[in-house]
């Protein structure tokens, strides 16, 4: 039976392979430091299973000083812009439906294997079809576009390189949610929120969600961080467990109300600060003077949409 | 009542911008030490979590494909496509490419668009080239609106797009958190639910391009008397 195992064998390959091909970018100056980082990942993958609590603890530890004290990237690898115009206009909107071919196998897959439980794991078939998917659109964009077959591992490299540690972002903040639910984080919130929201108010209780949502949001920049903070304290013990809500609604509408909170805040300067100073606006407020209006009411939207689907 | 203390380490430590790796880390610690935890009790229960939660990290696997795809001219096709899209108006150039982006994202293509890329070099120029034809000159004010809008438009169709792709990070980390909650959920199960947002999102950012476009028409009207007194 192909089960998850098999997709961290091939993440474990994936990172390995980053961390070997990273040691000869020589533009790269902290070349050994990446190395050591995604080698770490790669071990993780393969033999996380095998190292214990403690020992995974130590491996976190591990990656968290070295992604802290910061990787580098180097410039080794870059196509030249004239080849790749010339590449597009020759391959035109076959790229994106090589791209395309990775969505379409994941939902495919998540559909069809779900029906054959002898040969895929039941409990994580979008994860193993994705994974199929990744395979099948190497295999299709090799034939069609007769790629060297080295180029997609060494591409792949320099763009991890260049997502760098964040890449373990969502990773650590899903298990900091462990460490929230194993010291009852979610129970002490949950009882100071409910000192505000009317006693048995379902609306209440989903309004302080979303609103909660996007002003951790707004004050913290980013929408992952938050997200563990407010389940803990209103999704899990309020939502979930006293009103019965369906889980999957509750984390999906939330996150998109945190990314409303995005929209407001200059915390989260990628998205809003830094297209100013590029588009060389005077106010660097301008970008978000603009997102009010959309942010506001599809927060409001998103509160409607939590409590009307996810309470049925 | 202790415990709080670790969010205030996470709220503090990403509004002082501190590397979010070590906050994270700094908040576990501080939260388990608080609920009575002894040091290996807390890097141990982390680690666990850390080995369970394996697949939200899976997603790279894809960017083999995305670095082949991009080598072979993908964000070359995208800019191909923004450069063709037709739209008189600011208004209609700007809906249109709202809609190129929620459409990429969807299908994971998150990096094929966005400020650098696409908005600086050719959304923000064709849009103000749209909004003069509508309006004429156009005052400082509003050739910095417009342009805002343009950098705007990117993160609405940017934001209200990516989830609906299953294997993107914010609904891995959805999926491993309900995880620890003991929850056991499918990416598309999450998925799905990004979908009614996403209308919304779209229907209300295009409204208010509409009513860009009326006042850009509406100066042009106003505009044209003053210029028959003179």
């Amino acid at each position: 039976m192909i089960t998850l195992q098999w997709v961290y064998a091939l993440a474990g390959a994936a990172f390995a392979a980053f961390a070997l091909l990273g040691l000869r970018d020589r533009s790269n100056p902290r070349r050994f430091r990446n190395a050591l980082f995604w080698g770490l990942m790669a071990a993780s993958m393969w033999a996380g299973d095998r190292f214990g609590d403690f020992g995974n603890g130590l491996l976190v530890l591990a990656l968290v000083a070295i992604g802290g004290i910061g990787l580098g990237r180097g410039t080794q690898g870059e196509v030249a812009p004239e080849l790749r115009t010339e590449r597009a206009a020759r391959h035109g909107n076959r790229l994106f439906l090589i791209a395309l071919v990775i969505p379409a196998t994941a939902l495919l897959g998540t559909l069809l294997f779900g029906h054959l439980p002898a040969l895929v794991d039941g409990k994580q078939v979008t994860l193993i079809s994705l994974a199929l998917g990744v395979l099948l659109a190497l295999g299709v964009g090799h034939g069609l576009l007769r790629a060297p077959a080295a180029l997609p591992l060494e591409q792949g490299r320099r763009l991890m390189d260049q997502v760098g540690w964040a890449a373990i972002l969502p990773q650590m903040l899903a298990s900091l949610g462990a460490v929230f639910a194993l010291a009852g984080v979610g129970e002490a919130v949950g009882g100071v929120i409910r000192l505000g929201i009317p006693a048995g108010s379902l609306f209440g209780a989903v309004a302080a969600f979303g609103l909660g949502m996007a002003i951790f949001t707004m004050v913290m920049g980013n929408a992952f961080a938050a997200f563990p903070v407010m389940f803990a304290a209103i999704g899990m013990p309020l939502l979930v467990t006293a009103y019965h809500g369906n889980p999957p609604a509750i984390a999906a509408i939330g996150m998109l109300a945190g990314f409303c909170g995005t929209l407001m805040t200059p915390m989260a300067a990628n998205f809003n600060l830094v297209p100013a100073a590029l588009l060389e606006l005077r106010d660097e407020y301008g970008v978000i003077r603009r997102q009010f209006g959309t942010a506001l009411p599809l927060l409001a939207v998103n509160i409607l949409l939590l409590y009307g689907l996810a309470f049925r | 009542m202790w415990v709080l203390l670790g969010i205030a380490v996470i709220v503090a430590g990403f509004m002082l911008r501190f590397n979010p790796l070590l906050v994270i880390m700094a908040a576990a610690l501080v939260t388990g030490l608080a609920a009575g935890l002894d040091l290996v009790a807390i890097v141990s229960a982390f680690g666990k979590a850390f080995n369970e939660t394996r697949y939200v990290s899976i997603i790279w696997i894809v960017l083999p494909v995305i670095g082949l795809l991009e080598a072979y001219g993908l964000r070359e096709r995208a800019r191909a496509l923004i450069g063709a899209l037709r739209g008189a108006t600011a208004g209609r150039l700007l809906t249109g490419y709202l809609l190129l982006r929620q459409a990429t994202a969807a299908i994971g293509l998150t990096s094929v668009a966005g400020h650098p890329q696409t908005v600086r070099p050719l959304v923000a120029p064709m849009a103000l080239a749209a909004a003069e034809a509508q309006a004429g000159d156009l005052p400082d004010e509003t050739r910095e609106e417009i342009k805002a809008w343009s950098a705007a438009t990117d993160n609405v169709g940017l934001f209200f797009g990516e989830d609906i792709f299953l294997a993107i990070g914010s609904i891995l980390l959805m999926k491993g958190l309900l995880e620890q909650y003991g929850i056991l959920v499918q990416p598309l199960q999450l998925s799905v639910w990004a979908i009614p947002t996403a209308i919304c999102a779209f229907l209300i950012h295009g409204f208010r391009l509409r009513r860009l476009d009326r006042r850009l028409n509406a100066r042009a009207t106003h505009a044209a008397p003053a210029e028959a007194g003179e």
